[in-house]
């Protein structure tokens, strides 16, 4: 699609603002609505715009495929990591609340971290499942 | 009003051949049914409603109909049996749904179980405003990492079948396309 210059001006226009919105509704998501999966999905939306714009070579260069396969596991793991670092510091699993001193901070800061490993994940699943079918397609 | 659309929807999508229309008629449908969740007061949802299945899902089905064909094929028996079924489980469906409590009734079981401790300690207790990601990451977090597993291990799953392996020579990988 590289010879369509309207798509192309506006996906470059717009990409930078789905990415910006994509950051406000993963760390607005405590206070309005959205959270990790809508921003993964939106996140990953930017990402296959970009590729179905300007090809999947560009893209694979913005975004390399073992980068994005290594963040599919990391966003689980960073998840799963809070479980296990809420259980170091003395609570149960998953249970915020030991993560600092005041629970109520500690659960806060719990769910922002969570929220992020989920939008990690989502975002990684999203790009990758989306490049191996455009791959597959050449 | 809105259902009536999504119900004409659902029938032209069951009526076309043409697949490249029956997707574009999917993503409208997910873009109807945020709307419902709009309507119905759950935001979170029709977030991702919005997202998911209006937006990413018509770009994976676009992809797959480039890797296959855009023709749905005619079908080879009647669709009597399966008409059957349908029908018997959506009577059954439409039976049950009898006995539901009204939209909204705040004497419902739903209600009344955990929602109100929710509504009620959220707030102070994790100091998250929006109850739907309060209870997501915190009160279910254990469902939530299992929802983020299956996630994990789709995107893995397609990875394994789909992906093209580029280590081998170029002999073996002209046989894309043979599986899966």
């Amino acid at each position: 699609m590289r010879h369509h210059v309207i798509l192309r001006v506006i996906a470059k226009l717009g990409i930078p603002f789905i990415v910006l919105f994509a950051l406000y509704v993963q760390f607005h998501g405590d206070f309005g609505p959205g959270g990790g999966f809508q921003a993964g999905v939106i996140f990953g939306a930017a990402f296959i715009l970009y590729a179905l714009i300007f090809g999947l070579d560009n893209a694979l260069e913005a975004a390399p495929m073992n980068v994005v396969v290594a963040f599919i596991a990391i966003g689980l793991l960073l998840f799963a990591g809070v479980g296990v670092a809420a259980l170091l510091l003395g609570g149960n699993y998953l249970d915020y609340g030991a993560l600092a001193d005041d629970p109520v901070a500690g659960q806060h800061l719990g769910i922002l971290l969570v929220e992020l490993g989920v939008g990690i994940t989502v975002a990684a699943v999203m790009i990758a499942v989306f490049f191996t079918f455009a791959d597959r397609g050449r | 009003m809105l259902l009536a659309f999504l119900a004409v929807i659902a029938l032209a999508i069951v009526r076309l051949r043409n697949l490249f229309g029956v997707v574009m008629l999917s993503g409208i449908y997910s873009l109807l049914m945020a709307s419902i969740f709009v309507i119905l007061d759950a935001v979170d949802v029709a977030f991702t409603e919005a997202a998911v299945g209006a937006g990413i899902a018509t770009i994976l089905m676009l992809g797959t109909l480039a890797l296959t064909t855009s023709r749905e094929r005619v079908p080879m028996h009647t669709p009597l049996l399966p008409l059957v079924v349908t029908f018997i489980t959506g009577a059954m469906l439409i039976y049950g749904t009898w006995d539901m409590p009204a939209f909204g009734d705040a004497a419902a079981p739903p209600n009344r179980h955990v929602a109100p401790y929710y509504l009620e300690r959220s707030l102070p207790e994790t100091g998250v405003p929006n109850v739907v990601t309060a209870v997501l990451a915190s009160y279910r977090g254990y469902d939530t990492l299992g929802e983020l597993t299956v996630i994990f291990t789709a995107g893995i799953g397609v990875l394994l079948l789909l992906g093209r392996r580029r280590e081998r020579g170029d002999g073996r990988a002209t046989t894309r396309g043979s599986g899966a």
